[in-house]
């Protein structure tokens, strides 16, 4: 057998196939420059060329493919959002998910699993009882359950009453998943590369050029590149970027903190949130339990990790899973999650001619990953912004409509 | 542990404390533009450097501000928010200020 597999990987007839192509030379032209290769990036930059034809484009990403906050996250797909223009919105993304791996001929690894946000107190009861029958309206698959029910889907839950915050329902949204996040993002880039979109990476953008308000190129650290459009999707770096082309943001980068422990023998199904205990747990495809919780209090661009998450985070996760007191933890990380102030993102149309933002994705940005390439890739071919995206204009902080989702965020409360 | 060197209570745990966001001129409430007042209320500069930042020691209700360096978490100063407000900031609406006058 073991012959057999090197007789096989011998011979020329299989080469070894490269998903992503090394780059060559900038070329000093192109008809759109996408800045920041993370998911949302490869992504726009796939249905640029898949959707609209446009292949002449160049994503220029300072570090490497998908390293930033499409590595970070937790990897957790939903769409029980509180307000109907956010649930439209992410029940678009999570349908995108379920036929991803086939579109992109890439398994993603998507694992439906269900989805139970916590409720402990009254106030939350209420607030879930709410997003299920706002999600119900649009057609999302969710409900309140009570706690019989919560644990008949999750039977390792601490339900006791003799605790600092007793379990009184929950929200239970069926088609809540997790995926492989890197997958994702080689699926996208394998994909827009395979169309002749060029991936550089280790290329830093250091300014851009401008002519009466209209963007004309960017300056990288490896020459000027001229272009037609550019799009910005550098999550945690956006008002840094947006302060290069001259205009602001209504964004505070925060670092956002997780972990995953040793890995265990499967035992956790549905994914568990609580927004009042500020955690939330899925148990991996390698069995690690992948935990994160609330952002840092205040605003950084280091992703550096601090006690106070660990044993915040932790204290909480053994008031819900006691039995896990002697687990010890693998490994954890920081993303830097560019937060607005209404917990929803930022999209569209800025006040420079071309130049177009994909920001605001706090801490929720990886499960918005398709259908924000797919809309801005619309948005960029088109120069006009699709109904699904006009709520979340930059302008709307301006005539004060904002899309509040701060009470269907998992954290930040 | 980080530390921060209040100016009323010496060196406390950061836990001790809390954000209050960048220091930043209030626009004139009565004669603001919309425009104006949504750029003072929403939009960041959310700087990656040194910023001036309030922050509030919660034990002892003292605010003050500190200088902070955001790419590295380094606490470069702080002092009492006296050194820079010399004088008494009113809110009152304008025609209020004049009937209690």
């Amino acid at each position: 057998m073991p012959f057999g597999l090197l007789k096989y990987g011998l011979r020329r007839r299989y080469p070894a196939r490269r998903d992503v192509p090394v780059a060559t030379e900038l070329k000093p032209s192109y008809d759109v420059v996408i800045i920041g290769g993370g998911g949302h990036g490869l992504a726009a930059a796939y249905y640029l060329a898949a959707n609209h034809g446009i292949t002449n484009v160049a994503i220029l990403e300072k570090g490497y493919l998908a390293g930033g906050n499409t590595a970070r996250n937790t990897a957790i797909i939903r769409s029980n959002y509180l307000t109907p223009e956010g649930v439209r919105f992410y029940d678009e993304s999570v349908r995108m998910y379920q036929e991803l791996s086939n579109e992109l001929d890439y398994n993603i690894l998507y694992s439906e699993r269900g989805h139970l946000t916590l409720a402990h107190t009254d106030g939350a009861m209420r607030t879930s009882r709410w997003r299920a029958e706002v999600n119900k309206h649009l057609g999302v698959k969710s409900e309140l359950i009570y706690p019989d029910e919560v644990a008949r889907v999750c039977p390792q839950l601490n339900m006791s009453s003799d605790v600092r915050y007793p379990i009184m329902g929950a929200l239970y949204h069926y088609p809540g998943a997790i995926a492989r996040h890197d997958a994702v993002a080689w699926g996208y880039a394998a994909n827009a590369a395979r169309r002749g979109v060029e991936i550089h990476q280790q290329t830093e953008v250091t300014g851009i050029l401008k002519e009466d308000n209209r963007v004309t190129g960017v300056e990288t650290n490896r020459g000027v590149v001229s272009c037609g459009k550019v799009l910005q999707a550098v999550a945690g770096h956006s008002s840094v970027m947006a302060g290069m082309a001259g205009f602001k943001l209504p964004i505070r980068t925060i670092p956002l903190q997780a972990c995953v422990s040793q890995p265990l023998k499967p035992f956790l199904d549905p994914i568990i949130v609580s927004g009042s205990l500020h955690v939330y747990v899925s148990q991996s495809d390698r069995g690690e339990l992948v935990m994160g919780g609330s952002t840092d209090p205040y605003t950084l661009y280091s992703t550096r990790s601090s006690l106070d998450f660990k044993e915040g985070l932790m204290g909480h996760m053994l008031e819900l899973f006691p039995f896990l007191s002697e687990v010890r933890l693998l490994r954890q990380w920081a993303g830097l999650a560019d937060m607005t102030p209404d917990f929803s993102p930022v999209m569209g149309l800025t006040p420079i001619v071309n130049y177009y933002v994909d920001s605001g994705w706090g801490t929720w940005g990886f499960k918005a990953t398709p259908v924000s390439g797919k809309r801005m890739a619309e948005t960029v071919a088109t120069g006009k912004v699709p109904d699904i995206l006009e709520p979340f204009r930059l302008d709307r902080f301006d005539t004060f409509e904002q899309v509040g989702e701060r009470g269907a965020a998992s954290v930040g409360h | 542990m980080k530390i921060i060197h209040c100016p009323l209570n010496g060196p406390r745990n950061i836990s001790e404390f809390v954000y209050g966001g960048e220091v930043v001129d209030m626009p004139d409430p009565a004669s603001a533009s919309d425009a104006e007042w949504a750029d003072h209320v929403f939009l960041e500069n959310n700087t990656r450097g040194v910023v001036r930042e309030w922050w509030l020691h919660v034990a002892t209700a003292y605010w003050f501000i500190a200088e902070r360096d955001t790419a590295n978490e380094e606490i470069v100063r702080t002092y009492p928010s006296s050194d820079i407000f010399k004088e008494r900031v009113t809110f009152a609406a304008p025609d209020e200020e004049q009937g209690t006058s």
